[in-house]
């Protein structure tokens, strides 16, 4: 739009171009301060919606590790696993996840009754299987977890109880109970450190959250096969395929919402601008009637869409961020990061939009004459 | 004289009228789709969080301990109680059939392949059972979606079985191949992959597992997969210490605890609870997409209102020139303002009519991409979606109507705005 002021050759006409844009502004500030704010509207609610489509997925899948471990480690042929397993597990992970032990023993009641005994780390349990309903967790040494169909055997009323193994016997109190509807209930948990006391057996299992997308699961799970080659490493189908399909389906739903959200958006721009433009024909047509070469008028139009659909975006930018992270904190109780990234697609999606929406009037304009439009008609 | 202003209003600027109509016509199917979606959600993803699997397990009351360990069962067949298989059906008869998705009995008896000991899991794959006039088809293929086969699926009443892929791989055996369980040849149809325990077991049709046993009828234990509405502080209640009327209003909601009840009394001496691992995360992440689905929806209708007015107000703004000429004529600001209002108040209808059709048409293309199934339209939404529409319409015009009234004729008609 430059060139036509350039091959003039001399700074006031530029200064005159600018100056025609600042007033054509100015002067018509109801007008402009319309389609400015339909232009900042539009691009805070397509920032909203892009920001949430691309960091919803990181929220969402924070929800679905409620669900427990994705992956479990387990020693092969009934080993244990070795000592420094857990060590290597969790700076694989490096903050990415969080990884559990647990050992498992067949202990008697002292008349005879079978039961499955388990030794964890009762802290980290806690935090992975959050749906376990405990009424009491232990909290001192020889106090025991018992599963409310196995406290029914072992425990009636929280008495306290001996078990036996390989002709070892512990007394332990009953701290509480745990109700999952699973296996957990027939099952009584220890603390790894009473547990190993007693029985001497070392943990065969690890269940592991790990968070992220899929690959990174993935790349997890290779990882972990590399570095432990005495255990086996296999996904929790259930839990990983669930995740996929359910978070496949809200993520399809977002972006048909925000696609058709943004469509809105766009068309509410469309019709303000092209009636701004065609607000303006008599700039228009004056400018023609002065002599003012097609060029000139059809890049100051264009310029002043332009300018609109920079300034519109970068407001409407900063707006939509914080919409977005206000929907966060409400939805999720945590922010949503800001995606800095996406603004460049904001800005030349607005700028585009406003162009378009300049040029339709003007190819419309020129077919007619200056002298129709100054006479009003 | 009204009825012909209006009437001639629409015949000579039919571009203007096409415009307006169509943003109103957007807008309205855009607020209608999104309605739809939004208030249709929670069904639909209740229904993809059942690719979890059963939320409920259902044993027999006097139960001995399960000596389960990494999914292996540990405890001798001869043990403990069973369910009766000819119960199974009455699942079906509970007040709450219809969101009971569907059921797979389990019964695990340990068998001798190859020298040695290996659990065969007996069960439904897709079985057909009738209860009363209703027929129905249930089994693992529905309640554990994420088994996989290679091969295919062995028949309900035949005597073929599934093999654990790991189990397959010791074994070196392909679908098609012949195994010897239980002193008979039975065909392999297909290797299982599911992640767990049955990767190293043999899965068989529960008939199979029944004769081996020698116990016609037996199950060990029951999965039901069911869509429930998420807990809340009236489901987390003791029947036992609710009044009659309370009792009712916990009986007749889908809460998972008052289905567990429901089959408990359905099925003999059995004992049903809610495997909380899927049960209670379910309402967590339901509820989390229920509401992102329901602000994304408000943004939505912000959006579309937004460009309804604006429409509305530029078609009006490009009047001035009319409603100088109708003042300089003599007519008063009310006048005026009825003759845009009525315009308005057309537009919207017919736009809104359009845009509800359209807004149907597009719920239903984002329900059969996303969902594979239709999302429905309550009909209640039409006369709200039109008031919308109206009351939209009318915002968007009041302040260019306004405007408009109060100019200047003069100015107006000399084209100064």
């Amino acid at each position: 739009m430059t060139s036509s002021v350039e091959s003039r050759g001399a700074n006031p006409h530029t200064s005159m171009f600018v100056r025609m844009l600042l007033r054509g502004a100015v002067v018509r500030r109801g007008r402009a301060a319309s389609a400015l704010f339909a232009m900042v509207v539009a691009a805070a609610v397509s920032t909203a919606m892009l920001n949430l489509y691309v960091d919803v997925q990181a929220k969402l899948r924070k929800e679905f590790r409620s669900y427990g471990a994705n992956v479990v480690v387990v020693a092969k042929n009934g080993q244990s696993l070795s000592l420094d397993a857990l060590q290597q597990l969790n700076s694989v992970l490096a903050g990415r996840g969080m990884a559990v032990p647990f050992a498992y023993v067949i202990a008697q009641t002292p008349d005879g009754q079978s039961v499955v005994v388990s030794g964890t780390d009762l802290e980290q349990v806690r935090k992975l299987d959050n749906w376990w309903s405990v009424t009491n967790w232990p909290q001192r040494a020889n106090e025991a977890l018992v599963g409310v169909r196995a406290s029914s055997v072992v425990s009636p009323n929280g008495r306290p109880f001996d078990l036996i193994f390989h002709g070892q016997t512990i007394h332990l109190d009953s701290a509480g109970t745990v109700r999952t509807g699973a296996s957990e209930d027939s099952r009584i948990y220890l603390s790894m450190t009473d547990f190993e006391n007693w029985t001497g057996v070392q943990p065969s299992t690890m269940e592991v959250a790990a968070s992220g997308s899929p690959e990174d699961v993935d790349a997890i799970i290779k990882q972990l096969a590399r570095l432990l080659p005495s255990a086996e490493v296999r996904p929790v189908r259930q839990v990983m395929e669930g995740e996929a399909r359910v978070l496949g389906k809200t993520r399809a739903t977002l972006s048909a919402a925000a696609a058709l959200i943004i469509l809105t958006a766009a068309l509410c721009v469309l019709s303000t601008l092209i009636g701004w433009v065609f607000d303006r024909r008599r700039d228009f047509a004056i400018m023609k009637a002065l002599g003012a070469p097609e060029r000139l008028v059809n890049s100051l139009f264009a310029a002043e869409a332009a300018v609109l659909g920079a300034v519109g975006a970068l407001i409407g930018f900063l707006i939509g961020i914080g919409a977005a992270a206000w929907i966060g904190r409400a939805n999720f109780h945590a922010a949503v990061v800001p995606r800095f990234g996406i603004f460049p697609e904001v800005l030349l999606g607005s700028i585009l939009v406003a162009l378009l929406s300049a040029i339709l009037p003007i190819f419309l304009l020129r077919q007619v004459q200056p002298a129709i439009i100054l006479r009003g008609e | 004289m009204f009825a012909r202003l209006v009437y001639e209003s629409f015949r000579r600027q039919k571009r203007r009228k096409l415009l307006a109509a169509i943003a109103i016509t957007l807008g309205v199917g855009v607020a209608t789709a999104m309605i739809a979606v939004a208030t249709d959600i929670g069904d639909k993803m209740s229904r993809e969080l059942r690719s979890y699997g059963a939320n409920l397990i259902v044993t027999p009351q006097d139960d001995t301990l399960d000596l389960q360990i990494g999914g292996v069962d540990l405890k001798p067949p001869s043990d403990g109680a069973y369910l009766n298989e000819a119960d199974l059906p009455k699942v079906r008869g509970t007040f709450w059939h219809h969101n009971i998705v569907g059921f797979s009995p389990m019964l695990p008896v340990n068998v001798n392949i190859a020298g040695n000991n290996t659990t065969l899991l007996g069960t439904y794959f897709a079985k057909h059972l009738t209860f009363g006039k209703d027929e129905f088809v249930t089994g693992v293929t529905i309640t554990h979606p994420w088994w996989k086969v290679s091969g295919a699926w062995p028949n309900d009443e035949s005597q073929d079985v599934l093999l654990g892929e790991r189990l397959a791989a010791r074994l070196d055996k392909k679908p098609g191949d012949e195994i010897e369980v239980a002193n008979q040849k039975r065909r392999i149809t297909g290797t299982l992959s599911t992640g767990g325990a049955e990767d190293d077991e043999i899965v068989a049709p529960l008939s199979l597992a029944q004769s081996i046993l020698g116990k016609p009828g037996a199950v060990r234990r029951l999965y039901v997969s069911a869509m429930t509405k998420p807990e809340d502080a009236l489901a987390r209640r003791d029947p036992k210490s609710m009044g009659p009327e309370l009792f009712d209003r916990w009986y007749c909601s889908p809460y998972v605890q008052s289905i567990a009840y429901q089959l408990q009394e359905a099925i003999p001496h059995s004992h049903a609870e809610q495997i909380r691992q899927v049960a209670q995360n379910e309402g967590t992440v339901l509820e989390k997409i229920k509401g992102l689905m329901l602000l994304v929806t408000f943004a939505a209708l912000f959006a579309s209102a937004l460009a309804v007015s604006a429409a509305m107000a530029t078609a009006i703004f490009e009047r001035r020139n009319e409603v100088g000429l109708m003042k300089a004529l003599g007519a008063g600001k009310f006048a005026i303002a009825a003759l845009f209002f009525t315009e308005a108040t057309l537009l919207a209808i017919i736009g809104g009519m359009v845009g509800f059709g359209g807004g149907m048409l597009l719920a239903g293309e984002i329900g059969r991409s996303i969902f594979g199934d239709r999302i429905p339209i309550d009909p209640v939404l039409f006369p709200i979606i039109i008031a919308i529409a109206v009351l939209v319409t009318f915002a968007g015009s009041a302040l260019a109507i306004r405007k408009a009234v109060t100019f200047d004729p003069v100015y107006a008609l000399r084209g100064e705005g």
